[in-house]
């Protein structure tokens, strides 16, 4: 019986969610291998259109990561994020794709434990959906359950 | 600018039912400021289209392109290579100028992804108001720089009416009354007297009651 082995695809701001995710890989932090992650040099980097196109070229899931409210280094850019994030939910809604299937998260540099948490949470929550309405994939890739961050 | 907004997802995906290749056009002009009908927009309506009808096992081929504007023939010639055989339908992101614009230079089925809402300007990122309406004969010069045809909800032009209250109009009390904020406009540059003059009934025929309208500059004409 094959697995479904979710593709989440993490657009993680480089002052917080990708130091994060180094530092989960400094403090050899297991998290999933599922995560593909896109450094940006914001939060606010990321727009609708990149959202789309990562579900369109085969996502199961995607998040964005940016710094924590207030936090942000170009100041407002995780706020940006957060409103696009949630107008690409409704589009994905509408395409019946599932808004649920993207999300916006908000952690520090320092983060390392809580990076490895949200890859969890994501894998997690996109299993229970099921593959993207786009995907029919249902493969198992039994050796890459797990991988050390860092590696 | 025209500002206009992009129509319900369903209701586009319903006008393309039949087509299984388009071509989207976007508009650098009005529509891409008011980002509605740009790049960008463009972009993220073909994706859009893209997975809702791979997602029902009817998958769409867009092909997209933005003009600098649709509303100039000259920008319009850039379409020809882009208009082949096999596009079943063109899908504009102009506004109802640039749709009819493409469809006057092309044998092909046209189709408008926006509604053209109103000639306005930008309030704040994000929000755009309507300010003039586009009637011909412009009489701001009259009533301190604020259009009563479009900031009066009734389009008054001896203002204001009786619902009129607290500085906000009867059929929004949302909206500020029009013919308020005239008054104290007038008011503080001392000009109420201009106010006194009853404003004859407006010539309409300058406006949309006479017909397409036309603007013929003779000095301009290179042909
Ligand atoms: S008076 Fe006419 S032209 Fe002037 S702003 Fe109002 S609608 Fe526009
Ligand atoms: S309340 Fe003011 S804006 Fe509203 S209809 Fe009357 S005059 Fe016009």
């Amino acid at each position: 019986m094959s697995e479904f082995y979710p593709k989440i695809v993490a657009f993680c701001c480089y002052y917080c969610a990708y130091s994060a995710a180094d530092l989960a890989g400094s403090m050899r932090l297991q998290y999933p291998s599922n995560i593909r992650l896109v450094e940006v040099p914001c939060s606010g980097r990321v727009d609708v259109l990149m959202i789309l196109k990562a579900f369109e070229k085969g996502a199961d899931g995607v998040y964005v990561a940016g710094c924590l409210e207030g936090d942000c280094h170009f100041l407002k850019g995780n706020y940006r994020a957060k409103k696009r994030v949630l107008y690409a939910k409704k589009i994905l809604d509408e395409i019946g794709i599932g808004g649920e299937r993207l999300e916006m998260f908000n952690l520090s540099g320092s983060s390392g434990p809580r990076f490895a948490e949200i890859a969890e949470e994501m894998v997690t929550r996109i299993s229970k959906l099921g593959p993207s309405p786009l995907n029919s994939r249902l493969v198992s890739f039994p050796n890459c359950k797990d991988a050390t961050a860092g590696n | 600018m025209i500002v206009a907004e992009n129509k319900p997802f369903h209701d586009i995906l319903g006008l393309i039912e039949d087509a299984k290749k388009i071509l989207i056009v976007g508009c650098g002009g009005c529509v891409a400021v008011c980002l509605s009908g740009g790049e960008k927009e463009v972009g993220v309506l073909a994706s859009a289209l893209r997975m809702s009808r791979k997602k029902e096992g009817n998958p769409l081929e867009t092909v997209e392109v933005t003009l600098p504007r649709q509303c100039d023939p000259e920008y319009m010639d850039m379409l020809k290579g882009y208009v082949k055989e096999d596009i079943d339908c063109i899908l504009s992101l102009g506004c109802g100028v640039g749709v009819q614009f493409i469809a006057e230079r092309f044998s092909k089925w046209v189709i408008p992804a926006q509604n053209t809402k109103f000639a306005g300007g930008t309030i704040a990122h994000g929000i755009w108001e309507e300010r003039c309406g586009l009637c011909g004969e412009c009489i701001l010069y009259k009533t301190g720089g604020i259009c009563p045809i479009i900031r009066c909800s009734k389009s008054l032009l001896n203002g204001p009416c009786g619902g009129s209250q607290n500085g906000k109009c009867e059929v929004d009390k949302n909206l500020d009354c029009g013919w308020q904020l005239i008054y104290d406009r007038m008011k503080k540059f001392g000009k109420l007297d201009l106010l006194l003059k009853i404003e004859p009934p407006k010539d309409w025929s300058k406006s949309r009651d006479g017909g397409p309208r036309k603007v013929v500059r003779e000095d301009v004409k290179i042909s």
